[in-house]
């Protein structure tokens, strides 16, 4: 186990290095100038600036060097937490994503709650009825909910719950009751993501063997569904997790657009406004922490869920289930 | 290869549709082992009737099919749905309410909203088009390489794959977005890298199945060289799933290329696009509901109607 848990958190590392390389190489090497960027500062015009100002901010910041030294100088700096002075504010570039964090953390963290209560009830839901109308009806409901835009669902409820009936405050991070159309928005394609893989997993489950055996052992309908078939059809839906949380950073990009909200998704809308690299390449590192850490996580307590599965085998069932959902 | 599609043909003949004396026929002749060799008529008009039958029991891909065909039309020809200049409105008719004149309602400068949709396919479904092949092209080719040459490649594309994955693609859509610059085509490779990992993952895992298959060790036995196997035998019998993806992946991709869009990294205004055009409508939400909602909904039936081919294509390849 430890060997397996060794080699586990290698992989993690592995895949954090070859993010940031490749980050660091398409950021830094595609058209744009960076020191152009830095005396522009997010305005003005790039081809005025004088160019000796641009040769001091190369020599400054390091800019005249090979790109293999810039790198090795880069990654060394990033090890240490460091990714870089924002061009825009000069404000380093990790303070800048902690700062925004808190937010995007709450918002997050609410829509995941959102989405997993949400997704499983609706995936019991949808199979669980006698009546065939209403399984047919409840099971068009995850497609749906996959199919629309974020930003169309957020500006909907906007429009309902803000606008017409004022309920909900339209904009901003005050108080908990801000939080509540946000993180519904961005619960949506997470949740219906999840009642997808759930209740076809639930599906497959009750058609197995051991629960022909529970049914004839006279169990009612809601301890086969619930007790038996649940528990073990909840076992792949477990494993998007890891996908989940990453599509619930990305979402909150659009969803903190529309809300005005504060939050790491508004500082990536304006960093890749303003063409700021350092910032952007933190944000992009950091969101494939979160998700190393959450596969990670995933993948170590799957075999305690699981007893069936030997650690061993686990990363490419989750891949398989992954791609599926 | 010719010689196993006669053979799947006959049996599908055999097992199948061309009326109840042709099927008692075949059940004759297969029991005292002789095939009828089908003739090329009744083969294209049994399949031709199966498909209708086929059709007429799934409404809901009948209408998916038709959605997926008005809005290539109205990218292919605008003026054929719409009279009205989708850039310069008439300002005495602005924030009109959907109407027999106006089915979608006018915007703030009097533009209608309809004229603006149905132009805005063209840019929109381009941009997601170009991100599709991006996809597809570059992730095949990945995952053929991977499960074909096996070893080194194999381990290096997979690393690769797995740094893609590990990063929300909308993230990465931005990243690539912040290095390229703003515009269509920027949109679409940024879109386009997003579906890279899950088309070269899917490639990779069907030559694995191909490459295991006899007729592929044939013919590397008869002295074929590897790119003509890959080429001849393998690329063809793997693309199946592939196909599925690739409607389910134009939907994703919609969403992704309206999401940017929506974020003001598409075509600059006035350009309709369909993102940028619920984007429009954010300054009017309390007083004008049809801005968003309706090029909104324009997005959604696209979405959709794309998922429910791509679960037909699915159900296709797993059947035979």
């Amino acid at each position: 186990m430890a060997r397996y848990i060794l080699r586990r958190v290698g992989q993690g590392v592995f895949v954090l290095w070859a993010t940031f390389t490749i980050a660091f190489f398409v950021l830094y090497l595609l058209p744009s100038d960076p020191a152009a960027l830095i005396a522009a500062g997010g305005g003005g015009e790039v081809d005025q600036i004088d160019p000796a100002l641009l040769e001091e901010l190369r020599a400054q910041h390091g800019l005249d060097r090979p790109v293999i030294v810039q790198y090795g100088d880069a990654l060394w700096q990033a090890v240490r937490g460091d990714f870089g002075a924002s061009y825009l504010s000069g404000a380093p570039a990790t303070s800048l994503v902690a700062q925004a964090l808190p937010e995007t953390l709450k918002l997050t963290g609410v829509a995941l709650a959102l989405a997993v209560a949400g997704g499983a009830l609706l995936a019991v839901a949808s199979v669980f009825p006698r009546a065939r109308a209403l399984r047919q009806a409840l099971s068009a409901l995850p497609p749906l909910g996959v199919a629309l835009p974020t930003f169309f669902v957020g500006l909907l409820l906007l429009q309902w719950l803000s606008f017409r009936v004022p309920v909900f405050p339209a904009i901003g991070n005050e108080g908990a009751i801000s939080l509540v159309l946000p993180a519904v928005t961005l619960a949506v394609p997470a949740g219906a993501q999840l009642a997808q893989v759930l209740s076809r997993s639930l599906r497959g489950t009750l058609g197995e063997p051991y629960v022909e055996t529970a049914w004839a052992k006279g169990a009612g309908r809601g301890r086969v569904f619930l007790a038996h078939a649940l528990r073990n059809a909840a076992i792949p839906a477990f494993t998007v997790l890891g996908i989940m949380v990453g599509g619930l950073l990305g979402g909150a990009v659009v969803t903190e657009t529309v809300f005005s909200r504060v939050g790491l998704g508004r500082l990536t809308v304006q960093s890749v406004n303003q063409q700021d690299v350092p910032v952007v390449l933190a944000i992009v590192v950091f969101s494939a922490l979160v998700f190393v850490v959450v596969t990670l996580v995933v993948d170590l307590v799957y075999p305690l869920l699981d007893p069936r599965i030997e650690s061993s085998g686990i990363t490419e069932s989750r891949r398989s289930t992954a791609v599926a959902a | 290869m010719s010689a196993t599609t006669d053979a799947r043909a006959t049996t599908e003949h055999a097992s199948g549709a061309s009326g109840v004396t042709d099927r008692e026929d075949a059940r004759l002749l297969q029991r005292h082992g002789l095939t009828r060799v089908p003739r090329d008529k009744d083969r294209a008009a049994g399949r031709a009737r199966r498909a209708a039958g086929h059709l007429s029991r799934r409404p809901g891909l009948v209408l998916a099919g038709l959605v997926l065909l008005l809005v290539t039309a109205w990218a292919v020809a605008p003026h054929a749905f719409t009279a009205q200049d989708p850039l310069n409105g008439v300002p005495a008719d602005r924030l009109q309410p959907p109407s027999a004149a106006h089915w979608f309602g006018t915007d703030h400068l009097g533009r209608d909203v309809w004229t603006r949709a149905v132009h805005g396919a063209s840019l929109t479904l381009r941009t997601t088009a170009l991100a599709v092949v991006v996809g597809v092209v570059v992730g095949s080719l990945l995952g053929l390489l991977a499960g074909f040459l096996r070893g080194w490649v194999d381990d290096l594309v997979g690393r690769v794959v797995d740094v893609l994955l590990a990063i929300p693609s909308i993230l990465l859509s931005l990243a690539i977005i912040t290095a390229l610059g703003f515009g269509p085509v920027k949109v679409a490779i940024a879109v386009g890298v997003g579906s890279v990992a899950t088309f070269a993952r899917v490639m990779r895992a069907e030559v694995l199945r191909v490459s295991t298959s006899v007729y592929v060790e044939a013919a590397r036995a008869s002295g074929l060289r590897w790119p003509a196997v890959l080429a001849r035998h393998v690329l063809p019998n793997s693309s199946g799933p592939v196909l599925a993806l690739v409607a389910l992946d134009f939907g994703t991709a919609v969403l992704a290329v309206s999401a940017l869009s929506f974020l003001g990294y598409g075509n600059p205004p006035p350009a309709p696009e369909w993102g940028a055009l619920v984007s429009g409508g954010r300054d009017y939400l309390a007083t004008a509901w049809w801005l968003t909602t309706l090029p909104g909904l324009v997005i959604v039936a696209v979405v959709l109607a794309a998922n429910r081919l791509s679960r037909a294509l699915e159900k296709t390849g797993e059947d035979q």
